[in-house]
């Protein structure tokens, strides 16, 4: 005999899990009893089998592995006894469900018990099947329960019409067998097998469109009768809830008369008498007359428009809305969403009220409030209730104020009336929440205002108020240090004075001041540090007389420990002792943000496609390729552009823009590349908001170096320049050495570079259409075989220009892509010109697998897309 | 639908759970610990829903134990705390008087009674007396075999003496 066999009680055991004082005390005794319960099991033993059965059930609800027991239950279904079968089948439903293999080996057994002379065990079987069953059982045992639709017992026919349920949700072509006894289950009294009986009906009409034009011709009628007789009957104790009969049984009427009606005029006619006494009798200050009104007002909204009724319906709706219960006030939320796609000037009417429920104290009701009147929200009404929920944002909880700011924002971006009213609303959301906003908000706003070009002295006065008052919020200070950085001038002399400006003194030193404040306040992060270092170094130049301070702020932060504000410190401070005839062409004002180009990125096209063409028609990483045609006086004479705006470049003054991005803006491609661990955007907030982080990879690093000196030009003072910029890289990055070694080489390098880029490779045509050619050129880094640099060209092949050129490539796991933005997104006709754009590959698997590559290519011509696709698996072999 | 019914104790831990979709065991662990913290921590005054994955939990407390049940976004939740509390009164009913150690003790019981009020995650039966009335029967099918099985097991165990 096993000294386990006979173990504890069910009770003991409970208590003895209930003294435990810890988890682990807890887990031993678990952990002993599951070791008698698996020594029983391999015994065989017949006598506590149901016993150890209910044991593991408790241990499975505390969450202990119990899948050792699964087989006891079967043996348990199996045995010939009702109380083992009870205990087996509850077994079976708690510890496996319908993925398990082994409940298939269960269905022999379900089918016996379901023949069983037993109705308890009959009902023990249906509740199993009904609860578990996969499809495959139900489609062995759908015709057993169908015959028990018929069962003499209505406890019997109320649980087969539930499990058939479940069968036609598994197997729904078996639901036009289940229509007919369906339909009689309608006709019973016994409460139920009709609640059962008008779910089964509904559920059909969901699977089966059949099912619901059989029960619209056929049972319309005799629905809203027993709906009427329930309605009025008289008082009954048995189904009696609140002084209403069966409430549960007129919800399933309502129900599965609203399916009906939908869309069908003749059935919605049938049924508006009784909807609207049950509309207007039921009894309202109960629970179960509010879940009854609330069905009916859903029936109601939900048929074919019967105006009278609707009224009605949103009538209730107001009470609703105005209840003191916040159940009630939920569900009203809940339906008045719904009726604003049926009509929504009558749920216009309760935008009070809304507004009301967006305040509440409960975070369910505040959810459902806030995407009501986000939906209420249109061009005549976003003024006050923009108005009112910034109100709101001002009292709101920490946590929902994420929520509600991205709502407000998405309002005020898709409604905005006006520009000047778009500009205000988004800085009171800003200063009031402006840590709870994602990136893309205030690099709108940024676009926004660079757009508005006669609001640019409002704008900054505006934030520099704001900023005056706090510096809490890091986004609203970034858009404040770049707009002073840009505008500064405007602030100081008042330009584009408003009239409904409150007139302001600012002096240049107090501009200066507050880009201080924002670099020495220790809140406030690296990027807007960053950025308020650039907008000094604008200043230096739009305030001349400032010029000694700035610079000695500059000179400060070169011993920051930060390395990006020091790496810019440095090569602003040299700028401005030693470039002084360049410097106020670096800090030109940025050319207008093209927003079009930036609301495309946000709808998430291809992120390095659009931005900073510019960087790339330069080539091949190490300076090959063809020279740059731009003349010198360009180069040096950069009068318009300081970094390159996101998309505008055309396709000549790429080299200017090189060089405001590898001079003026502290070369901060190169910076970010070494260091792209900080997480910093620096360079996009450099070049513009538009940028993707993408670009900031060592490859275009080394592009930028590279092509600068590739242009012969720019001789001592460019030298000088570059090979400082690079200097300060250098010491933080052995990675992108080649690249600068190249720079401080000066231009003879070229050559020698040529022929240490190990093989080269022929150019390849990788695609081919009637409408467009793409040709790749390779090369290499030496010491560095995985990774090859593909320069495609695009010519078109068509005597039309495409715009918004887009291409994309998808490689498989062995690869690495990274794709740099490509030289323009427009591609003249007839291949007079091209468009070029990087790639770099590494591939991990280098000697064993070759390159392949998906590609798709995206363009307008003649307003239409067009897209092609192609696979390009002709890569040089050892690639 | 109903997908799951739960009924947790106000210090988390579980007294029932029967789950009507398939959910798999570290899924059931997964919702059960994460509802349990949304639940357990809102206020007294508040609604008793919460917008959860895209569905809706009704619960409700009775003493210490809250009763939950997850249903569709189109489903009556009214009518979902109707359903608690006349599975709730059953059970007081059936317990005389139901307290949390009952459900303890008896969890097996509380089950039986949940089988006969829902079923494939729709309500079953609308009347309080006839699911008492169903579930008295079988648990004296119950006693009977007990009796049975022990005056067998006396019989034999005199007859072998």
């Amino acid at each position: 005999m096993n000294p386990f066999s006979s173990g504890t009680r069910l009770r003991d055991m409970i208590r003895a899990i209930r003294a435990c004082k810890t988890a682990a005390e807890e887990r031993a005794v678990v952990r002993k009893e599951c070791a008698a319960i698996r020594a029983a099991i391999n015994e065989n033993d017949q006598d506590y089998r149901h016993r150890n059965l209910a044991k593991l059930m408790f241990i499975h609800m505390l969450g202990y592995p119990t899948h050792f027991g699964q087989m006891e239950c079967l043996k348990l279904i199996a045995s010939t006894g009702f109380p083992e079968k009870r205990i087996g089948y509850l077994g079976l439903m708690l510890l496996l469900d319908e993925r398990q293999e082994v409940l298939m080996l269960v269905t022999n057994s379900l089918k016996q018990d379901l023949n069983h002379s037993n109705q308890y065990i009959v009902g023990l079987a249906l509740c199993a099947l009904g609860n578990i069953s996969s499809a495959e059982m139900a489609r062995d045992l759908a015709p057993d329960v169908e015959r028990l639709l018929q069962f003499r017992d209505p406890n019997i026919r109320k649980k087969a019409a539930l499990c058939s349920i479940r069968i036609i949700k598994k197997v729904p072509d078996l639901a036009e067998n289940f229509m007919n006894p369906a339909s009689s289950l309608l006709k019973e009294k016994h409460h139920g097998v009709l609640i059962t009986g008008v779910q089964l009906c509904t559920d059909l009409c969901k699977v089966s469109s059949e099912a619901l034009e059989y029960f619209r011709e056929n049972c319309i009628e005799g629905l809203v009768k027993t709906l009427r007789d329930i309605a009025n009957s008289p008082y009954s104790p048995e189904y009696d809830i609140a002084g209403i009969t069966d409430p549960f049984l007129h919800i399933r009427l309502l129900k599965l008369l609203r399916i009906l009606g939908q869309g069908d005029a003749d059935a919605s006619d049938c049924m508006t008498d009784i909807l609207a006494q049950v509309a207007s009798r039921t009894e309202s200050n109960k629970n179960a007359g509010n879940a009854i009104l609330y069905e009916c007002v859903e029936t109601i909204m939900s048929i074919e428009d019967n105006g009278g009724l609707r009224v009605l319906a949103i009538n209730i709706l107001g009470r609703f809305l105005s209840n003191r219960d916040n159940n009630i006030r939920y569900v009203g939320l809940n339906m008045l969403m719904k009726a604003i796609m049926v009509d929504a000037k009558a749920v216009q009417r309760h935008r009070a009220t809304i507004l009301e429920c967006v305040k509440d104290s409960d975070a369910s009701i505040q959810k459902r409030a806030l995407e009501l009147v986000y939906l209420l929200v249109n061009e005549s009404n976003v003024k006050p209730l923009t108005k009112e929920l910034i109100e709101y944002l001002e009292v709101s909880d920490q946590e929902f104020k994420g929520d509600i700011t991205a709502k407000i924002c998405s309002l005020v971006e898709k409604f905005s009336p006006a520009k000047i009213w778009y500009i205000d609303q988004m800085l009171k959301v800003l200063s009031e929440a402006g840590n709870f906003v994602k990136d893309e908000v205030w690099h709108a706003l940024i676009i926004v205002i660079s757009n508005a070009s006669d609001l640019h002295g409002y704008t900054v006065r505006a934030l520099y108020r704001v900023f005056q008052a706090s510096t809490e919020q890091e986004s609203l200070v970034r858009v404040a240090v770049w707009c002073v950085g840009e505008y500064g001038d405007m602030l100081v002399n008042n330009v584009g004075m408003l009239d409904i400006e409150e007139p302001i003194t600012v002096t240049e030193s107090d501009a200066v001041d507050a880009m201080e404040v924002a670099i020495k306040c220790q809140r406030l992060g690296l990027t807007t540090k960053a950025m308020a270092l650039i907008a000094l170094f604008k200043l230096s130049s739009r305030f001349p007389s400032c010029s000694e301070r700035i610079n000695d702020i500059i000179v400060q932060n070169k011993r920051s420990l930060v390395l990006e504000l020091q790496q810019r410190s440095i090569e602003f401070s040299c700028i401005l002792q030693k470039h002084q005839n360049i410097r106020s062409a670096l800090v030109e004002r940025m050319p207008i943000l093209d927003e079009k180009t930036f609301s495309g990125r946000k709808a998430g096209s291809l992120p390095t496609a659009v931005s900073t063409s510019s960087i790339i028609p330069c080539n091949l990483p190490n300076g090959i390729g063809k020279p740059a045609a731009a003349p010198i006086g360009d180069l040096l004479d950069l009068s318009s552009d300081d970094a390159p705006p996101a998309p505008v470049s055309s396709g000549g003054d790429f080299l200017q823009d090189l060089l405001g991005v590898d001079l003026s803006p502290a070369s901060a491609p190169s910076g970010t590349s070494q260091s792209p661990k900080t997480g910093t955007d620096v360079l996009l907030d450099l070049l513009s908001i538009g940028t993707s982080p993408s670009v900031q990879s060592s490859s275009s690093a080394i592009d930028i170096l590279s092509s600068s000196h590739d242009n012969k030009a720019p001789v001592s003072n460019l030298n000088g320049l570059a090979s400082h910029s690079s200097l300060s890289a250098n010491a933080t990055s052995p990675a992108s050495s080649a690249g600068m070694m190249d720079l401080l080489d000066g231009t003879g390098a070229i050559t020698q570079k040529h022929e240490e880029n190990g093989p080269a490779y022929p150019s390849l045509v990788a695609y081919e259409s009637s409408t467009l050619r793409m040709t790749f050129n390779f090369s290499r880094q030496p010491g560095n075989p995985q990774t090859t640099f593909i320069q495609a060209t695009f010519t078109n092949l068509s005597p039309n220009v495409y715009n918004d050129f887009l291409f994309q490539a998808a490689v498989p796991k062995f690869l690495q892509l990274h794709l740099v933005p490509a030289s323009s997104n427009t591609l003249p006709a007839s291949g007079n010109g091209s468009i070029t754009q990087c790639l770099k590959v590494t591939n991990t698997q280098h000697g064993k697998k070759s390159l392949v590559m998906r590609i798709r290519i995206a363009y307008k011509t003649n307003d239409k897309d067009v897209l092609e696709e192609g696979q390009i698996n002709n890569f040089p072999r050892d690639l | 639908m109903i997908h799951f019914v739960l009924l947790i104790s106000r210090q988390g831990k579980v007294r029932l759970t029967k789950w009507y979709s398939p959910y798999s065991q570290k899924e059931r662990t997964k919702v059960i610990r994460e509802l349990g913290g949304v639940i357990l921590n809102r206020g007294p005054k508040l609604c008793n829903f919460v917008d959860w994955r895209g569905f809706k939990v009704v619960y409700k407390r009775y003493a210490s134990l809250y009763f939950c049940m997850c249903i569709d976004q189109d489903d009556n939740e009214l009518e979902v705390l109707e359903i608690i509390h006349h599975f709730v009164e059953i059970l007081d009913r059936y317990f005389g008087s139901v307290c949390e150690l009952d459900l303890i003790f008896n969890f097996h019981k509380a089950y039986y009674i949940l089988d006969e009020l829902l079923l494939a995650g729709e309500l079953q039966e609308s009347s309080k007396k006839t699911v008492a009335r169903l579930i008295a029967a079988q648990d004296s099918l119950v006693e009977t075999a007990k009796e049975q099985a022990s005056s067998i097991s006396n019989i034999i165990a005199q007859a072998t003496k």
